[in-house]
């Protein structure tokens, strides 16, 4: 135990010190993409909240990444700049969004459970493709950054950069609470036995909706801060692939480990980045790559570390 | 909205229902006997599509297309599930969604690499090229009314082997009980092999019809995948019966409300937001109607038996 937190402070450490080194070595690009890194690792860590620790194969966690994309760009579209208004208006849409396909979703379970997902950010797919105002199928440009006053400038990059490490940082911590909690216990409890869960006297319902709220609004957030990133809203903010891929950064780093999640988004896109920069075609080395990770690395990445295998 | 517009809908339904029938068998029997979660059965579309076109160039015979287009495909599925999915069965569906995942993007780059990334257009065959006139002055692409036909053909052929076939009572058995199938001395993993092959086989059949109609492209595959999901979920997964239902239920649903959802609208409420809502609302139907379903029946309409 004590070997990982050491891994994962080094980790940290490494992540703060980036910029001034990338701005050092006048390679700025490197800021920006450990910053996009960093946004879907949160996507992740909220995903695994519900995937990892509740059992809830959610096929469709990109649709909150698009309600926080949308309420930021549509508030901005009408001059509705303040950052602290619009991540309140993230949270509280991706919350009820959460609710109400929560609601539905969690009275299903296995495949039936990962189709309705599905189904639902589907549905608010196709709803953004037909928001001709706000963009439609060509999306459209933000058209002001988040303002979080003069002291948080999100135009600089290395400002939004920190900002973005906070957050990832805060989410950790908060996740590695909830799951060590009362509530996270019987989040736990749940996935690995409904039946004496009940017997003990707790109905999973209601909390695996909550959980399902918390990880849908954290995502909002991550959705908020992608498109202060790209500064470009598309409907494939909420692309059944995206999803995938969130949940594939779960499993690549280690679902139900508290930092599996940032490792899998840090593989995941680097390993993207990289073959991108090799041939056009690195999806055809990609896809192997997923498959044999699923076959052989059942534990993920960070039941390779030291300190190794997952409490479940 | 007059009648003869209110057919040519109900027919081109029905066409786009019985593309869905042809996929979703395939994948409800994988999923009901294997219990198997295969996201890249719209990889297998798509290679049917390709092949047949590859094939149908190559030859110059459009039936020489098909019956190569359709043993490709064939073998392509026993390859990728000696290959890859075999060793899956036994896993929890987020492996093999995962798993399948990486199928898609590896087929869908394999494709792009071989014919390129632009769209193919096939042409419909001489001998199906014209139209018929149905009644008054409907004019129905014969093309069209083929798939129809031919759909119908493969759902009774189904229904035979299955019902009617000691191949079919196999599958049954499987589907109820893998292990005394297996007990009772039947190669379990040779049955495997033998319906993810022919289920691959009825995607790239589907596949390779719908290539004159819609675009060959890299992609094609998922467009009508999720929407195969749709019609397995609402019909029950696991029910050959309940995937015909589905795709057909999905099929019209579908194409009645991009048809008609606009001007139905523009009856309630004001024209102008009919104009923005009715497209939206038409591409989220089916989505709405798998919600419903899914509250109200958890197990689909028409649930599998002995599960």
């Amino acid at each position: 135990m004590r070997a990982r937190l050491a891994l994962l402070i080094l980790g940290l450490a490494l992540l703060a010190a980036a910029p001034p080194v990338a701005t050092l070595l006048n390679q700025p690009f490197y800021i920006d993409l450990l910053r996009r890194v960093m946004i879907f690792a949160i996507a992740a860590l909220s995903l695994n909240l519900i995937l990892g620790y509740g059992g809830m194969v959610s096929f469709g966690h990109a649709a909150y990444l698009g309600i926080g994309g949308y309420a930021v760009a549509i508030l901005a579209q009408y001059g509705i700049a303040n950052g602290y208004l619009q991540l309140a208006v993230t949270i509280v849409a991706s919350a009820l969004v959460a609710l109400v396909i929560g609601a539905v979703s969690i009275r299903t379970s296995g495949i039936y459970f990962i189709m309705i997902t599905l189904a639902f950010t589907q549905m608010l797919y196709f709803l953004g493709i037909s928001l001709d105002q706000f963009g439609g199928d060509d999306g459209m440009r933000l058209a002001a950054r988040s303002d979080f006053g003069s002291l948080i400038d999100l135009a600089d990059s290395t400002t939004f950069y920190y900002v973005v490490f906070v957050v990832m940082v805060l989410f950790l911590y908060v996740i590695h609470r909830i799951v060590n909690s009362r509530f996270g216990m019987v989040i736990r409890a749940a996935k690995s036995n409904e039946a004496r869960t009940r017997a003990i006297g707790f109905s999973p319902y209601p909390y695996r909706l909550a959980a399902f709220v918390i990880a849908g609004a954290m995502c909002g957030v991550a959705g908020l801060l992608f498109v202060n990133h790209t500064a470009y809203l598309t409907p494939d903010f909420m692309h059944w692939t995206r999803s995938g891929e969130i949940m594939f950064m779960v499993i690549l780093g280690g679902i139900g480990t508290t930092t599996g999640p940032v490792l899998g988004a840090f593989v995941l896109l680097l390993l993207e980045d990289t073959l991108s920069g090799w041939t056009e075609h690195w999806q055809i080395i990609l896809g192997p790559f997923l498959i044999l990770v699923v076959l052989f690395a059942r534990r993920g990445l960070a039941g390779l570390l030291p300190g190794g295998a997952a409490r479940d | 909205m007059n009648a003869v517009l209110f057919v040519e809908q109900t027919l081109n339904g029905l066409q786009f229902g019985v593309m869905l029938f042809l996929m979703a068998a395939g994948l409800t029997l994988v999923f009901g006997i294997m219990n198997l979660v295969n996201l890249a059965h719209g990889a297998m579309y798509m290679v049917g599509a390709y092949l047949a076109v590859a094939a149908t160039q190559w030859t110059g015979s459009y039936l020489a297309g098909i019956v190569l287009g359709l043993a490709g495909t064939l073998l392509v599925g026993i390859v990728v599930e000696v290959v890859t999915l075999r060793t899956l069965y036994e896993r929890d569906h987020l492996d093999q969604v995962l798993a399948t995942f990486g199928l898609i993007l590896f087929f869908n780059e394999l494709v792009a690499i071989i014919w390129g990334r632009a769209a193919l257009f096939s042409d419909i065959p001489q001998a199906l090229a014209g139209h018929v006139d149905l009644m008054g002055n409907l004019r129905y692409p014969v093309y069209r009314l083929t798939i129809i036909i031919v759909g119908l053909l493969v759902a009774l052929l189904l229904w035979f082997v299955v019902t009617r076939t000691r191949l079919g009572m196999l599958i049954r058995a499987g589907a109820s009980n893998r292990s005394m199938v297996s007990a009772l001395g039947v190669n379990i993993r040779l049955l495997y092999t033998v319906v993810f092959g022919f289920g691959a086989a009825l995607a790239g059949l589907a596949g390779l019809m719908a290539g004159p109609i819609y675009a060959v492209q890299p992609g094609m595959g998922e467009l009508i995948l999720i929407q195969v999901f749709v019609v397995i979920v609402i019909g029950g997964i696991g029910s050959i019966r309940g995937a015909l239902a589905g795709a057909v239920i999905v099929g019209m649903v579908d194409t009645m409300g991009r048809a008609f959802l606009k001007p139905l609208l523009g009856a309630l409420i004001s024209p102008t937001a009919a104009e923005s809502a009715g497209p939206a609302l038409a591409s989220m139907l089916i989505y709405l109607l798998m919600a419903v379903v899914l509250a109200l029946r958890p197990e689909g309409l028409f649930p599998a038996k002995g599960h």
